[in-house]
């Protein structure tokens, strides 16, 4: 997490897949009435258009929503930003991951942290975190977001078919991984509340 | 707190090292591992008629954190103090905004709030100082006051029935900020005081520290109602003579800064810009502590 005065942002890192997400507001809407509005901008592997960053902003957006508390904060809207700088597989969830790092660290209520991982199905193993080359070879590629605390899945993106005993390992492992996470983000998150209120002084 | 850029020599390292041990040591003291982050539970001893407050919900019966912050506990009451979060307005702040648009009988500020503050015409003093009932012609001369993007100082008066933030002026302390830096700490490093109008008399500038975390470092301005005078004693010469070159002289003499002020005013700004990254809380007494070091 880096300080900054008018937004919050932060970097998160999965293997070789970097995203650096920024969060503006809870601000006062100006011209355009909603609720939310995020918007991702995305570097792909291949230029296929806009249609592909339409959908993974509808994605963070929905799974964003789910788990802000926005009735605390009428008349307001919350911009994130997510940026890939370095793609290897799982851009999805490190977006999830890092729009969750930025926006606790912008003090915006929130039920629970989400955090995301997606898994796969190769040569009858399920791998957890697929990297760009496993993620080529075909095979299903599971995306599931969940809230740690409550154990609700938010988010289950799935874009192949799967027999429903295998469904439920690589579901498992990616929920896993999801924990494994939240694990990771809420340490960092704690040691970052702890330096700020150390160096306020008493 | 990785992102800090600020070039220091070998001694001012050690310092800082020392400073930070310190503050580390004497937090450790006072707080009892009260930091909590999003969806944290919060150990409640009596379980029974817990009154919880902000940035806390109840999940299966246990406390949670909806933010990270502090956990302070005040009685009964649980609530979480959020330190990077936006401003939360308390009524009786002194804040500085800046002004984003005139509106009928309003202006509206930009006050680090998740809102926009408004500051009603009826709620501050006219610069001609008589209280009198707002009309029609004072409304329309309402950008001769302040104009869009003019930074004020202001106090929050209150919240309406609609949510809205309203903000007074109704002291000759208030009003337009002019010659000076404007500068956005978070909020949580400003302290609330009695004293945020701050005169630094051997520098010759005034530190307005905002509680929204804008503070303003400008020249030293003096007793208002001098100003007012000036004028009005002015606005009369004018009328004499202003076709004739003078005016604009002396108008610029009005608004000369002095090099030196400039300086001094760079140089706290720097000061202030250098405490906060550093996340350090602000205040006066350091400030000037700071200053002299440098």
């Amino acid at each position: 997490m880096y300080p900054c005065f008018n937004f919050s942002s932060a970097v998160f890192e999965m293997g070789n897949t970097k995203v650096i997400a920024a969060v503006y507001g809870p601000r006062e809407v100006r011209c355009e009435y909603s609720m939310a509005n995020f918007s991702t901008g995305d570097r792909m592997r291949k230029p296929k258009g806009d249609r592909r960053s339409t959908e993974i902003s509808l994605v963070i957006r929905q799974t964003m929503e789910a788990c802000i508390l926005t009735h605390l904060m009428p008349r307001s809207q919350i911009d994130i930003f997510v940026q890939v700088l370095q793609a290897d597989g799982g851009t999805r969830s490190a977006c999830i991951n890092a729009a969750t790092l930025a926006l606790a660290d912008a003090g915006i209520p929130m039920r629970d942290l989400v955090t995301s991982c997606s898994a796969g199905y190769l040569n009858s193993t399920a791998l957890l975190d697929l990297n760009y080359v496993e993620d080529s070879a075909g095979g299903p590629d599971v995306t599931v977001g969940i809230l740690p605390k409550s154990d609700k899945v938010t988010l289950l993106q799935m874009d192949a078919k799967l027999p429903m005993d295998t469904f439920e390992n690589v579901m498992q492992l990616a929920i896993e991984g999801c924990k494994a996470v939240a694990t990771y983000i809420r340490e960092v998150l704690l040691e970052n509340t702890k330096q700020l209120e150390y160096r306020r002084g008493v | 707190m990785r992102g800090l850029q600020v070039s220091l020599n070998q001694t001012q390292k050690i310092r800082l090292q020392r400073s930070l041990e310190k503050l580390e040591s004497l937090s450790s003291k006072t707080n009892r591992n009260a930091s909590v982050t999003v969806a944290d539970t919060i150990p409640v001893n009596y379980e029974d008629g817990v009154l919880k407050g902000h940035g806390t919900s109840e999940l299966d019966g246990e406390v949670v954190a909806t933010l990270c912050g502090v956990v302070e506990r005040v009685n009964k009451l649980v609530y979480v103090r959020a330190l990077r979060a936006r401003y939360k307005p308390e009524i009786g702040d002194i804040i500085v905004g800046r002004v984003i648009e005139v509106a009928p009988k309003r202006w509206r500020l930009e006050i680090n709030f998740s809102q926009d503050a408004v500051l009603m015409l009826s709620s501050m003093n006219l610069p001609d100082g008589i209280q009198r009932r707002r009309t029609a012609l004072d409304e329309l001369n309402m950008r001769s006051i302040f104009e869009e993007n003019d930074v004020i100082c202001a106090e929050v008066r209150g919240f309406q029935h609609d949510g809205s933030l309203h903000l007074q002026a109704r002291s000759q302390k208030y009003g337009k900020l002019e010659r000076g830096q404007l500068l956005t700490v978070p909020p949580y490093l400003v302290k609330r005081r009695k004293l945020h109008f701050h005169h630094i008399e051997q520098y010759g500038i005034d530190l307005i520290l905002g509680c929204n975390g804008f503070i303003w470092v400008g020249e030293h301005v003096g007793a208002k109602d001098d100003m007012v005078v000036d004028q009005s004693s002015k606005s009369e010469q004018e009328d004499v003579k202003s076709t004739t070159y003078p005016t604009s002289l002396e108008e610029q003499e009005r608004t000369y800064t002095p090099l030196e002020t400039r300086q001094n005013i760079c140089r706290t700004a720097n000061a202030v810009r250098v405490l906060s990254t550093l996340g350090f809380k602000g205040e006066a007494e350091q400030r000037s502590l700071k200053k002299k070091k440098g």
